[in-house]
């Protein structure tokens, strides 16, 4: 079998949700290439060569794929993708953006967000925000899959030394460019890859009262998320938003502050292996998927928490 | 300029799905039906264009059984004038559903398509990115602004790392997220007037598309359940438990 990995990356880095991929795309077996497109991506392709698991790297370097532009790198990796079996890529805002126009240039389907690999043309993979699991078999010649990071272990980082390869293809369909980017700088880890999260919700009240949670987060080395009412309200950017229609997280141990858990939010955070709950209602849902929940007002519970760690 | 907004009928959000005691499908007996959350932000967004005086028609499009008609009268008492049923009895893929927008596409010209970023029941996320890729246009997906000046669009996204900004040349596809916009309701009078708006049906026949899915869904399951947790009573106990009992901290 031969399966195409698009990387997620920064130009300069490899970012970790690539090695999750990779870990599924072993589960399917088969050799595996990793695509680099972006510009000015050397590094990005060095790092990808030492990754565990890869026996080549495609590095595409163009102008035309420096913002990852969803036109050009869908008709880049169409192209490429003619000559594998599989072509898959995280389910990142970026990889949900540019894969579906893959499937569509290659006239098959796509299988979105799998967090199981059942057998080489059958997987799992969660619908109606992770209520239903569904399993579904595609009897495409090309599939075209995202992979949702939580449900496989990354491969690692270091150990192989893959061949890399240019690719010569400079693909612009001519239709959009980038204007800007506003990024948040933090130096807490990242929400999708940190081993512990706090969230906070509706409850936390305004944004300034989400420094309760920084500085508990600081004192965990925890990334901080919040729910999409804190998120719509102000409180906090939208890069934070934990659910169903947001990020995806499973940490070893989750402590959601001031959140209902509504079930587009439970979608988000319900693979956690250790999950802490702290509302003053008695009867909020998110204590029935809570591990350790603390009835309590979080002004009062979460200084007290931070002091005692 | 012609706007084309697409909705799609979709189990209410409020409604917790079970599958079907034989796993072969989702129990969709009695359950509240609605317009996809997203789609609504869809239909509000072209309505906002055509208030500004941008937008000149809205067409709004669902494929789906005839059921799917009442969510079309709904976007039309948003202010949608008219709408179109690509009737289809079967459950189809993004894929199929994005050839059958095309055709759409096709007939009528817009120089707008805006439709929702994800469907709430199949959380596919795809429908929007392969309509562009099917009609060569450009893409906008998980829009958090929208402005639409002379032949060119300015979208603002919502990325994983933050917000991004492209300029986007038209006709463009459009996929709503969540903070686009707060859709309003319905009143009443736009209700009564909505049922005498033209609501045309075609068939994916009539449109000459392949509708056939080589996706198979073989069964449905819930999730593994978490099993029972249990209340602390004070931080103390919450630290101890996590430090000694979760080891996490
Ligand atoms: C299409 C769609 C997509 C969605 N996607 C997402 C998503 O991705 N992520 C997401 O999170 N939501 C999502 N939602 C929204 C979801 O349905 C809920 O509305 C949202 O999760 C509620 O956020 P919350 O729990 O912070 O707020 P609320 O439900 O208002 O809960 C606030 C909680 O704080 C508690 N509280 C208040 N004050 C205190 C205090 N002093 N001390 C302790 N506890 C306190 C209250 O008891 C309450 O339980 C989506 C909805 C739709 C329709
Ligand atoms: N059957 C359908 N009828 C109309 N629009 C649809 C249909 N399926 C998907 N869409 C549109 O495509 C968006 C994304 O859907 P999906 O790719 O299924 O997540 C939805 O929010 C709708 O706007």
């Amino acid at each position: 079998m031969s399966i195409l990995v698009v990387a997620e990356h920064d130009n300069a880095t490899v970012k970790g949700a690539t090695l999750n991929t990779i870990a599924a795309a072993q589960k399917i077996g088969g050799e595996i290439t990793l695509l680099v497109a972006g510009q000015g991506c050397a590094d990005a392709a060095a790092a990808a060569a030492k990754i565990a698991g890869v026996a080549k790297v495609l590095v595409a370097d163009n102008t035309a794929y420096a913002h990852q532009l969803a036109e050009n790198i869908g008709l880049l990796v169409a192209e490429l993708g003619k000559g594998y079996q599989y072509v898959l890529t995280p389910a990142t805002s970026n990889g949900k953006n540019f894969m579906p126009r893959v499937a569509a240039l290659l006239d098959v389907g796509q299988i979105s967000e799998i967090i199981e690999v059942v057998s080489p043309d059958t997987f799992k993979r969660p619908i109606y925000a992770g209520n239903i699991i569904a399993t579904v078999q595609s009897s495409d010649t090309i599939k075209v899959i995202t992979v949702r990071t939580t449900g496989f272990d990354p491969v690692a980082a270091e150990g192989g030394s893959a061949a890399i390869e240019a690719v010569a293809v400079a693909k612009d369909a001519g239709v959009s460019s980038f204007v800007k980017e506003e990024l948040a700088k933090s130096d807490r880890p990242e929400l999708t890859a940190a081993n512990i999260v706090v969230s906070g919700g509706r409850g936390m009240q305004n944004g300034d009262n989400f420094k309760l949670l920084y500085t508990l987060a600081d004192k965990l080395g925890a990334a901080v998320g919040a729910s999409r009412a804190a998120v719509d309200a102000g409180f906090v950017p939208n890069d934070m938003q934990v659910g169903q229609t947001g990020k995806i997280v499973a940490p070893d141990l989750y402590i959601a502050v001031g959140i209902s858990g509504a079930i587009q939010h439970l979608a988000g955070m319900k693979d956690s292996k250790t999950i802490v709950a702290i509302n003053k209602d008695p009867d909020a849902p998110i204590f029935q998927v809570a591990d350790y929940g603390l009835v309590a007002d979080l002004f009062e519970a979460v200084p007290e928490l931070e002091k005692s760690i | 300029m012609k706007i084309l907004v697409t909705v799609k009928r979709v189990v209410d959000y409020n409604v917790k799905v079970r599958p079907k005691s034989d796993g072969t499908g989702v129990d969709l007996n009695n359950v509240k039906m609605s317009i996809n959350p997203f789609c609504e932000i869809a239909v509000e967004e072209a309505v906002r264009l055509k208030e500004k005086g941008i937008a000149t028609e809205i067409v709004v499009v669902s494929v789906g059984d005839k059921s799917s008609q009442e969510q079309i009268r709904t976007a039309l008492a948003l202010g949608g004038d008219r709408g179109i049923l690509v009737e289809s009895g079967e459950e189809l893929q993004p894929l199929a559903i994005a050839k059958l927008l095309k055709a759409v596409v096709d007939k009528e010209q817009p120089q707008l398509v805006i439709l929702g970023k994800q469907s709430i029941d199949g959380d596919n996320n795809q429908t929007g990115q392969m309509l562009a890729a099917l009609t060569g246009y450009a893409q906008g997906t998980f829009a958090s602004e929208l402005t639409v000046a002379g032949d060119k669009a300015s979208v603002m996204r919502e990325v994983d790392g933050g917000m991004q900004t492209l300029d986007l040349k038209l006709p463009l596809i459009v996929t709503t997220d969540l903070r686009l916009n707060e859709p309003r309701y319905a009143s009443l009078p736009n209700i009564m007037k909505a049922k005498k708006k033209q609501l045309d049906v075609v068939t994916p026949a009539d449109l000459g598309v392949d509708i056939t899915g080589r996706v198979k869904t073989l069964k449905v399951e819930p999730p593994a359940e978490r099993k029972a947790g249990i209340k602390v009573k004070t931080v103390a106990e919450l630290v101890e438990k996590l430090k000694n009992e979760a080891k996490v901290i």
